[in-house]
């Protein structure tokens, strides 16, 4: 009789060899994500809009308005500290692509960051600011966080990073 | 006479408070040209179904439909400006609402009465090659102006942006009103489209 191609044996093999295939990164991600622990967060929609990489280092970018928040680490969720944040924002200094709204901070020890700029104005309809982590220790994301108000004097964004 | 003024109000009066908003103040001059070009859109969608019922009082229905034409032509402009000027003020943001991937939830609504101000563009100058006969005109083009009527308010009244509410939203159920007074009026009552 005629034997068909395919057997127990043929499919085990292949589903291993797919299985273990889909073990290894770029996937790889997926299944440490689905793993216990704290989830990375995932870059949003719009986050990486009017970017303008290597934001200067800033003590501040203005006065009036706090855009803060805290990195930790995926999995273990251990905050991190010495870590680049960019932050830039439409304010009364002008649009998202003004210099002066773009500037980064440094994680504390504690992995806390805050950066006082002017006042966040709507911008396309939104009042929002824009934060990343983009160098090479861990996997970029780009947050876009939307104030609840025009009228907020402050807006956070944490960021659970996957180390790259 | 009194009901030309009140048109006029009604859509002269949210421009001039957008005019007024403090938040111009942070915007480059693409920005705000674009934005006042969406805001001078919608005011201009109250005045097409009046003129296209006839219902100010003077010149006649076949003069006033005249106007709508128009003011139709005005309204194509400025939905144009106001991408164009939104695109050098973020190509970006702009793409993604083109592209139907913006973040913020009022964009769909604003490509949805793009793609109907395009469509009836398109009908308008392409209505003799089609061979349309004006029943069928007639019920593509209210169909079609319903739904950028009912998407621009529904995309103008989510945005935090130049307009003063009180005055946008004002504006925006008197769009409405004129809309399904007009369409109920040409199509219900009168059944004729008004041309009898």
């Amino acid at each position: 009789m005629n034997l068909p191609f395919y057997n127990r044996r043929s499919f085990l093999m292949a589903a291993g060899l797919a299985g273990a295939a889909l073990a290894q990164p770029p996937l790889a991600r997926f299944a440490f994500a689905q793993s216990s622990g704290l989830q990375p967060t995932r870059t949003m929609r719009g986050g990486a809009n009017n970017y303008r990489p290597n934001a200067p280092l800033v003590d501040r970018l203005g006065s009036g308005f706090w855009v803060s928040g805290t990195v930790r680490r995926a999995g273990d969720g251990a905050p991190l500290s010495g870590v680049r944040i960019q932050i830039w924002a439409a304010t009364t200094l002008g649009g998202e692509r003004e210099p002066k709204n773009h500037g980064s901070v440094l994680t504390a020890a504690d992995g806390s960051f805050r950066l006082e700029t002017e006042q966040i104005v709507p911008n396309f309809g939104q009042p929002h600011a824009h934060l990343a982590y983009d160098d090479a220790d861990f996997e970029t994301v780009f947050l876009r966080p939307v104030m609840g108000s025009p009228r907020d004097t402050s807006v956070s964004a944490d960021f659970v990073l996957l180390p790259a | 006479m009194a009901a030309w003024a009140g048109v006029a109000l009604v859509m002269a009066v949210p421009v001039v408070l957008a005019a007024l908003s403090p938040w111009l103040a942070y915007r480059g001059p693409a920005y705000i040209a674009g934005g006042f070009a969406g805001i001078v859109a919608l005011a201009l969608l109250f005045a097409q179904p009046l003129l296209a019922a006839g219902y100010l009082p003077g010149p006649g229905l076949a003069k006033e439909r005249g106007w709508h034409r128009w003011v139709g032509a005005a309204v194509v402009f400025c939905v144009v400006a106001h991408v164009a000027g939104l695109y050098i003020t973020s190509p970006q943001d702009t793409m993604d609402a083109l592209l139907l991937v913006a973040p913020t939830p009022f964009s769909v609504y604003g490509v949805i009465a793009l793609a109907g101000i395009v469509a009836t563009a398109a009908m308008v100058a392409l209505r003799r090659r089609m061979g349309l006969r004006y029943p069928a005109w007639r019920l593509i083009h209210n169909g079609v102006a319903a739904v950028v009527v009912v998407a621009t308010v529904v995309h103008a009244l989510q945005i935090e942006g130049a307009m003063e509410p009180w005055s946008k939203w004002g504006l925006s159920v008197a769009v409405l009103a004129a809309t399904g007074v007009v369409l109920v009026d040409l199509r219900v009552v009168r059944r004729d489209g008004g041309t009898a």
